[in-house]
């Protein structure tokens, strides 16, 4: 390889960068494929449990209502703790938005994130809620298990 | 500022990295802290509008539903299932018996399309196993290819008050 000689004091040493931009190009593209957009709601305080049928779809839930059921029995809704007792007056709420929009609740989809561990009379119970106020879809959301 | 001079021919035309690595480095830096680690999920479709009059009348096509039975004890461990009355031994008898029931018999208004599964559980039962029998009865993976099975799932009431007595 060519040596650039120190005789002219002026030149400064110069660092080869194409291994370094190489490396760098090929990080943002990994990272641009690898990262999605979809505004998944997970929270790590749920711990769902292991279905192998549980493939992710292609098909999208059109405005789902997301509930998500901690171990210890409570409600996740919109980012806040709620007791299962309460969540009807949530639940009016919501309808009544729906209801706004010219939606019926009985076409709306209750995903239901409920944690493995949780029971599942209170799974139940937020379902029996739902059906109260009129929600008939439900989807019990768990997690994709490979090993099988 | 200083322009080179192309006096010399055999010297190099160098160009400025440092914006260019400058902002490689913002969007490398963007993109790993937006990277947000998502596992896979998927969904149980149930269908379950309130229970009402009209909806209890049976028609000629409804198979009476299949009646399984998770008990649990007071940890909420499950200690027996139990299908239409008769002790399973484990969710892979259970699929077993399932497939037995609705055959080969697929597709559109199918002996499978039309049994309906209902689950009886105990209130303290840990969810992860009403899941497990959710996947033991609606379908089985073959050669990495979902088959189905039972799709209409629903579940009898809730019993708070009956926390069975041990």
């Amino acid at each position: 390889m060519a040596r650039r000689s120190v005789s002219s004091g002026a030149s400064t040493t110069e660092i080869d960068m194409t291994p370094m931009i190489d490396m760098t190009f090929q990080l943002i593209t990994f990272f641009m494929f690898v990262m999605n957009f979809s505004e998944a709601e997970q929270d790590e305080r749920i711990r769902l449990p292991l279905s192998q049928l549980a493939k992710p779809s292609d098909r999208v839930v059109e405005k789902p209502l997301t509930l998500q059921l901690t171990s210890a029995g409570a409600v996740i809704y919109a980012g806040e703790l709620v007791s299962v007792r309460d969540i009807g007056g949530y639940l009016e709420r919501e309808k009544a938005v729906m209801l706004d929009a010219g939606r019926e609740p009985s076409a709306a989809t209750v995903i239901i994130r409920a944690d493995g561990r949780a029971k599942t009379g209170e799974v139940q119970e937020i379902i029996r809620t739902c059906q109260e106020k009129g929600f008939e879809k439900f989807a019990l959301r768990a997690q994709y298990d490979e090993g099988g | 500022m200083a322009r080179r001079t192309s006096s010399n021919l055999s010297e190099k035309v160098e160009i400025n990295m440092t914006p260019m690595i400058d902002v490689v480095f913002q969007l490398m830096s963007f993109f790993m802290c937006t990277l947000k680690v998502i596992a896979p999920e998927g969904d149980f479709d149930i269908r379950m509008p309130l229970a009402t009059a009209a909806a209890a009348v049976p028609d000629d096509q409804q198979v009476p539903p299949i009646r399984v039975r998770l008990a649990a004890n007071a940890d909420g461990q499950l200690t027996g299932i139990t299908m239409n009355g008769s002790p399973v031994a484990d969710f892979a008898e259970l699929r077993r018996k399932i497939v037995g029931l609705v055959g080969n018999d697929r597709g559109p208004n199918s002996l499978a399309e039309r049994t309906e599964v209902e689950f009886d559980c105990d209130f303290g039962l840990r969810y992860f196993n009403v899941v497990q029998a959710i996947t033991a009865v609606s379908g089985t993976v073959e050669d990495g290819r979902i088959v189905e099975l039972v799709r209409k799932i629903k579940f009898t009431p809730a019993k708070r008050a009956a926390a069975r007595a041990p």
